[in-house]
C-alpha cells in the first residue's frame, strides 16, 4: 500500500455515528463535520464516548451504526491499516523492541516507502529529537516518548491525525510545552488533528473548534471563545471553567435589555439571548466577570449589581478567589486580579457589578437554588 | 517430571513468577480485539491440535481407568466390565495403610517445605536486592541434576557411616545403631527436599508482589516487626502459601521413588502399591481403582482446600 | 528488647537462616559432584573410596548409558517442539480470542498439573493396554508431549498477558495487516516467552521419570537407566552425567541472565 499524499480533500464527516457495547452506549448517533486542516478537539469527562468515537475514525472499533467519511472516502468498515489516518496512542505504544528510528520509520516501511532515512530524519528534526535515532523506547522520558509518538504517526503524512489524550501522562510544565509544541506542528504540517482530551484549559489552547461531549453526544461545538462565553447547556458552562448560575424570572424589557427578577433586585442582559418564551431563566456569570466593591461605593452607569458579604478567600497569585453570600442565601465565587493591595476581610459587606453583556443565559432547569422570598441583607 | 521446578516468565530473562496452578478467571476477553467476520473461527483452529492431544492422551486415559477399575479377570483370562464396585472396597481395605501414610507423608513434607522454604523466600524477597535473581538461579540450579541422581545423593549423604547419621548419633538424637535410611524420616526428608523450589518460587512471588508501604504502616500504627509480620506479610503472602503447598502436596502423595531409594517397603506409599500393581503384580483392575481413588482425593482436597483459602485464581 | 536490637537480630536471623537453606539445597549437588570423582571397584558408588578421574574420561564407559541419554535428549526435543507448537498455539486462543468454551479449556489445561504423576503415567497405560498400542519410544513421546501442553499454555499466557495490546493495534494503525502486526510486533515480543517455555518444557521431559516408567516398554530413558542402575550398581558415571547436567544448566540460565541484562542496556 503506498503512502496516502498529503491533500485538501481531508475533511471529516461523522454521519449518525454510534456505538453500542451490549446495553451501554458510548456514542449516540453523532454528527460532526471537521473542514480540512482544522485542529479540533473533543472535550468531556470519562466515559462521555470521545475516545471511542477517535477509536472508531482510527478503525480500531466497528461502529454500531452511522459513517465516517473523509473527504470522499467512506473509511466505514476499513481495516485500520487501509484508513489514510494515523493514531498518537495515550500510553504511546511504542514497540520496545526497535529503535526509535524503526518505530518512527514502521509504517513507511509497511507502506513500501522508498527513502526512508531522509523522512525519518526530517521528522526527527521536526520534533526535535535528532540524534535519539538508536535509542530504545526504554530509554527516552515520557515527553520524548511522547514526541517519538507523533514523529512515528506525522512520517507518514496522514490526512488526519487522531490524538487519544497524549499529554496525560505529562507534568503540568512539559504539558503546556508539549500543547504550545503540538499546535505550532499542526499550523506547519496543515493536517486536520482530532484530539481527545479531558482537561478544558488544554482543549482551549490548542484547537480551533472544541465540540464538547457528554454520554455521546455532542453537547455544543464551537470556537473556545463562543464555548467559553456562550455555552448553551448547563453541562457546558460547568464543564469549561466556573459559573455563577442566578435564577431569575423574566420580568420585561428596558430597550435592548431584558430585564430579569431576581429576589428583591433586578439585572439585566441583552434581549437577544433570553429566549421568547418562558419566564424562568439561569443568568450565568463568569467569576472573573464580577467586580467586587465597597457596599457604598458607586454603580457605574448601565452594569448590573448585587450585595452580598464576603464569607471566604483564598489567594492564587495573580488572583483572589472570593466566596460571597448573596441576600437570598446563594454562594457565589469572584475572581479578583490582584492589582489592589488590599484583600477584602470575610463578612464585609459588598457589591458585585458586571456589565450587562457579559453575562450568559440559559434555559432554566431545576438544579440552581431558587431564590426565597426577598430578605434583607443583615 | 518430577524434580525439575516449575519456572515461569522467562527462563532466559533469568528466574521469574513461575506458573502457579488452578484455572485463571477468564481475562481474554478485555485484551481480545473486535472479532470480524470468517475471523471467528481462529480460536477454534487453534485450540483444536492442543486441546485434542489432551482429549486423547489425559481425558481418555481416566476414563479407561475409570472403567479398567470396574472389571474383573486376570491377564490370562482376559478382563471383562462387569462394574464390580468391589474393586474400590476391596482395595480400600487392604491398602488403606498405605493411602493414610501417603497423604500423612505427604503433608508432613509439606509442611516441613513451607518452614524450610518461607524464610528463605523472604529473604530473597525482602532483603536481597540487587542479588534477588542470583539468588533464585541458586534455588532452581540444584533441581538440573536428574530427580532420581539428587535422592541417591541423599541416600549416600544419610547412610550409616556417613556423617549425618554420626552427628546424631554423638548429639544423642539417634542411639547408637540407628539408621536414618529405611526410615520414616529419610522418606520425608526425601520427600521434602524433592519439592522445594515448587514451594519457594511461588512463595516468593506472593511475598514480592507485597506493597512495601503497607508493612511501613503497620510499623506507624505502632505494630512490633512480628506483629506486622503477623498481620500483614503473613496475609498477604497466603496465595503464595496455598500455590506452594498445592504443588508440593500433590506430587508428594502420589510419589513412590523416595520409598524406594530411602525406605523400605514397610513405609511403602499408595505410589508405591499402584505402581507394583499396574507393572509388577499385573492386577490392573485394584491398580486402576487406587489410581482413580488417589486421583478423586486430591481433586476433592484441592478443591476444598483452595476454597477453604478464599483465593479464586492462582494463575 | 529495643525494637533496634530485635531488628538486628531478625535480620541476621532470616539471612542466616536463608544460607542454611542454601546450603541445604546445594548438598546433594555437591555430594553428586564428589562422587563422580569417586574410585569405586565394588558395585555401589556409596562410600567413599578414593579419587580418579577415569569415569570422567570414560563416560560412557557403562554399557547403555550414553544410548539411554540420546534417548532422553531425542524424546526431549521432539516433546518440546510439538508441546511448544501446540502450547502456543492454545495460550493464544485464550488471551487474544473469543470464544466458548474458556472455562472448559482452562479446566483441561489445568487437570494435568494437578494430577500426581503416577496417577496420569499409570492411566496413559490402561489406555495403552486396552487398545493394544506396545508401550516404547512412542507412548512415552506421547507422554511428555501431553504434560508438557499446560506448562507451555501457561508460561506463553502469562507472556501474552504481560504485553500491551495497544502496541498491535499501533501496528494496524501503522499500515501493518494482521499477518504483518503478527510477524513484525506479536511474534518479536512474545518470543522470550516461547523460549522460556520450550526450555522447561525440555528440562521436564528430560528429567521424567515415573510417567516415563509406565509407558516405556522395552525403552531406556537416561531416568529410567538411572532407577536400573539403582538396584544394580551405581557408577559413577551417573554421578558424572549428573554433574554435566548440573553444569550445562547452569551455564545456560547464566547465559540467559547475562543476554537479558545485556540487551536492556
Amino acid at each position: 500500500m503506498t503512502t496516502p499524499q498529503p491533500s485538501e480533500g481531508a475533511e471529516l464527516r461523522l454521519i449518525g455515528l454510534t456505538k453500542r457495547f451490549g446495553p451501554v452506549t458510548a456514542v449516540d448517533n453523532l454528527h460532526l463535520q471537521v473542514a480540512s486542516g482544522a485542529f479540533i478537539a473533543l472535550l468531556g469527562p470519562s466515559g462521555c464516548g470521545k475516545t471511542t468515537t477517535l477509536r472508531m475514525v482510527a478503525g480500531l472499533e466497528d461502529p454500531t451504526a452511522g459513517q465516517i467519511l473523509l473527504g470522499d472516502t467512506d473509511l466505514t468498515g476499513l481495516k485500520p491499516y487501509r484508513r489514510p489516518v494515523n493514531t498518537v496512542f495515550q500510553s504511546y505504544a511504542l514497540f520496545p523492541h526497535l529503535d526509535i528510528y524503526e518505530n518512527v520509520a514502521f509504517g513507511l516501511r509497511r507502506s513500501g516507502v522508498k527513502d526512508v532515512k531522509a523522512q525519518v530524519g526530517q521528522m526527527l528534526e521536526l520534533v526535535q529529537l535528532t540524534g535519539f535515532e538508536r535509542r530504545r523506547p526504554s530509554q527516552v522520558s515520557g515527553g520524548q516518548a511522547q514526541r517519538v509518538a507523533l514523529a512515528r504517526a506525522l512520517v507518514n503524512h496522514p490526512k488526519m491525525l487522531l490524538l487519544d489524550e497524549p499529554l496525560g501522562a505529562l507534568d503540568l510544565k512539559l504539558r503546556r510545552e508539549m500543547q504550545l509544541t503540538l499546535k505550532r506542528i499542526q499550523e506547519e504540517v496543515r493536517i486536520t488533528f482530532l484530539h481527545v482530551t479531558h482537561d478544558q484549559e488544554e482543549a482551549m489552547t490548542m484547537a480551533d473548534t472544541i465540540a464538547v461531549m457528554s454520554s455521546g453526544h455532542i453537547e455544543q461545538l464551537g470556537h473556545p471563545e463562543e464555548l467559553y462565553e456562550r455555552p448553551r447547556t448547563r453541562f457546558v458552562a460547568n464543564f469549561l471553567g466556573q459559573s455563577n448560575l442566578l435564577r431569575t424570572t423574566v420580568s420585561g424589557r428596558n430597550g435592548d435589555l431584558a430585564v430579569l427578577r431576581i429576589a428583591d433586585t433586578t439585572v439585566a442582559v441583552p434581549a437577544d439571548r433570553v429566549p421568547s418564551s418562558g419566564s424562568e431563566v439561569h443568568v450565568g456569570v463568569r467569576p472573573e466577570k464580577l467586580d467586587l466593591v465597597a457596599a457604598d461605593e458607586a454603580v457605574p452607569q448601565g452594569r448590573n449589581a448585587l450585595e452580598a458579604v464576603v464569607i471566604d478567600t483564598s489567594f492564587m497569585g495573580t488572583s483572589t478567589q472570593y466566596l460571597v453570600r448573596t441576600g437570598w442565601g446563594q454562594e457565589l465565587t469572584v475572581f479578583a486580579q490582584n492589582r489592589h493591595t488590599e484583600v477584602v476581610a470575610p463578612g464585609t459587606l459588598v457589591r458585585l457589578t458586571w456589565r450587562p453583556e457579559h453575562a450568559f443565559v440559559l434555559e432554566a432547569d431545576a438544579e440552581t437554588p431558587a431564590a426565597p422570598r426577598p430578605a434583607p441583607v443583615p | 517430571m518430577t524434580g525439575a521446578p516449575v519456572t515461569g516468565g522467562s527462563v532466559t530473562g533469568g528466574p521469574t513468577t513461575p506458573p502457579l496452578i488452578a484455572p485463571a478467571a477468564d481475562t481474554g476477553t478485555d485484551v481480545a480485539p473486535p472479532v470480524r467476520g470468517r475471523g471467528r473461527w481462529i480460536p477454534y483452529l487453534l485450540l483444536l491440535p492442543g486441546l485434542l492431544w489432551l482429549a486423547v492422551f489425559f481425558v481418555l486415559p481416566m476414563l479407561t481407568v475409570a472403567s479398567t477399575s470396574l472389571q474383573e479377570g486376570s491377564l490370562a483370562r482376559g478382563y471383562e466390565l462387569t462394574w464390580r464396585v468391589a474393586n474400590y472396597t476391596d482395595a480400600a481395605q487392604r491398602f488403606a495403610a498405605q493411602f493414610v501414610r501417603a497423604f500423612t507423608f505427604a503433608a508432613a513434607s509439606t509442611l516441613l517445605a513451607l518452614v524450610v522454604s518461607y524464610p528463605l523466600a523472604y529473604f530473597i524477597a525482602f532483603k536481597a536486592g540487587r542479588w534477588r535473581n542470583v539468588l533464585l538461579l541458586l534455588v532452581i540450579a540444584p533441581f538440573f541434576t536428574s530427580f532420581l541422581i539428587r535422592t541417591l545423593a541423599w541416600k549416600i549423604i544419610l547412610s550409616d557411616s556417613g556423617w549425618v547419621v554420626g552427628t546424631f548419633q554423638a548429639l544423642g538424637l539417634l542411639p547408637e545403631q540407628g539408621r536414618l535410611l529405611a526410615t520414616s524420616v529419610a522418606v520425608i526428608a526425601g520427600l521434602t527436599y524433592n519439592f522445594l523450589p515448587f514451594m519457594t518460587l511461588p512463595l516468593y512471588a506472593s511475598l514480592e508482589k507485597i506493597d512495601r508501604s503497607l508493612i511501613e504502616a503497620a510499623t506507624d500504627l505502632y505494630a512490633s516487626p512480628f506483629t506486622a509480620f503477623w498481620k500483614v506479610t503473613w496475609p498477604l503472602s497466603l496465595p503464595g502459601v496455598v500455590a506452594g503447598t498445592l504443588l508440593t502436596f500433590i506430587p508428594a502423595a502420589g510419589d513412590f521413588v523416595n520409598v524406594r531409594f530411602l525406605g523400605t517397603p514397610s513405609q511403602s506409599m499408595i505410589g508405591n502399591v499402584i505402581e507394583s500393581r499396574f507393572l509388577v503384580v499385573l492386577d490392573y483392575p485394584t491398580a486402576a481403582a487406587l489410581s482413580f481413588t488417589l486421583m478423586l482425593a486430591i481433586l476433592l482436597l484441592v478443591g476444598l482446600y483452595v476454597r477453604r483459602a478464599g483465593t479464586e485464581t492462582i494463575v | 528488647m529495643s525494637r533496634r536490637l530485635w531488628r538486628g537480630v531478625t535480620r541476621n536471623l532470616v539471612g542466616f537462616y536463608a544460607a542454611l537453606a542454601l546450603l541445604y539445597l546445594f548438598l546433594p549437588v555437591i555430594v553428586v559432584i564428589v562422587f563422580s570423582f569417586n574410585d569405586n571397584a565394588g558395585r555401589f558408588n556409596f562410600t567413599w573410596q578414593g579419587v580418579t578421574l577415569d569415569s570422567w574420561l570414560n563416560p560412557c564407559g557403562v554399557a547403555g548409558l550414553c544410548q539411554a541419554m540420546i534417548r532422553s535428549i531425542q524424546i526431549a526435543i521432539v516433546s518440546t517442539i510439538i508441546a511448544t507448537a501446540l502450547g502456543t498455539m492454545v495460550a493464544f486462543a485464550l488471551v487474544r480470542h473469543r470464544f466458548r468454551g474458556r472455562a472448559l479449556t482452562n479446566l483441561l489445561i489445568f487437570l494435568p498439573m494437578a494430577s500426581p504423576e503416577v496417577v496420569l503415567g499409570s492411566a496413559m497405560l490402561a489406555l495403552f493396554l486396552n487398545v493394544g498400542v506396545r508401550t516404547g519410544f512412542l507412548t512415552i513421546l506421547l507422554g511428555h508431549i501431553m504434560f508438557n501442553i499446560s506448562y507451555v499454555v501457561v508460561t506463553v499466557k502469562a507472556r501474552l498477558l504481560g504485553m500491551d495490546s495497544r502496541l498491535e493495534e499501533a501496528a494496524m494503525d501503522l499500515y501493518a495487516d494482521e499477518w504483518q502486526t503478527f510477524r513484525r510486533v506479536t511474534l518479536p515480543l512474545v518470543t522470550p516467552g516461547i523460549v522460556a517455555a520450550a526450555l522447561l518444557a525440555f528440562a521436564l521431559s528430560f528429567d521424567d521419570f515415573i510417567i516415563t516408567l509406565f509407558n516405556s516398554g522395552n525403552t531406556t530413558t537416561f531416568p529410567l537407566f538411572v532407577y536400573g542402575a539403582a538396584q544394580r550398581g551405581i557408577p559413577p558415571q551417573i554421578n558424572v552425567m549428573g554433574t554435566a547436567l548440573f553444569a550445562v544448566a547452569f551455564v545456560v540460565l547464566i547465559v540467559g541472565q547475562v543476554t537479558r541484562r545485556f540487551r536492556r542496556s
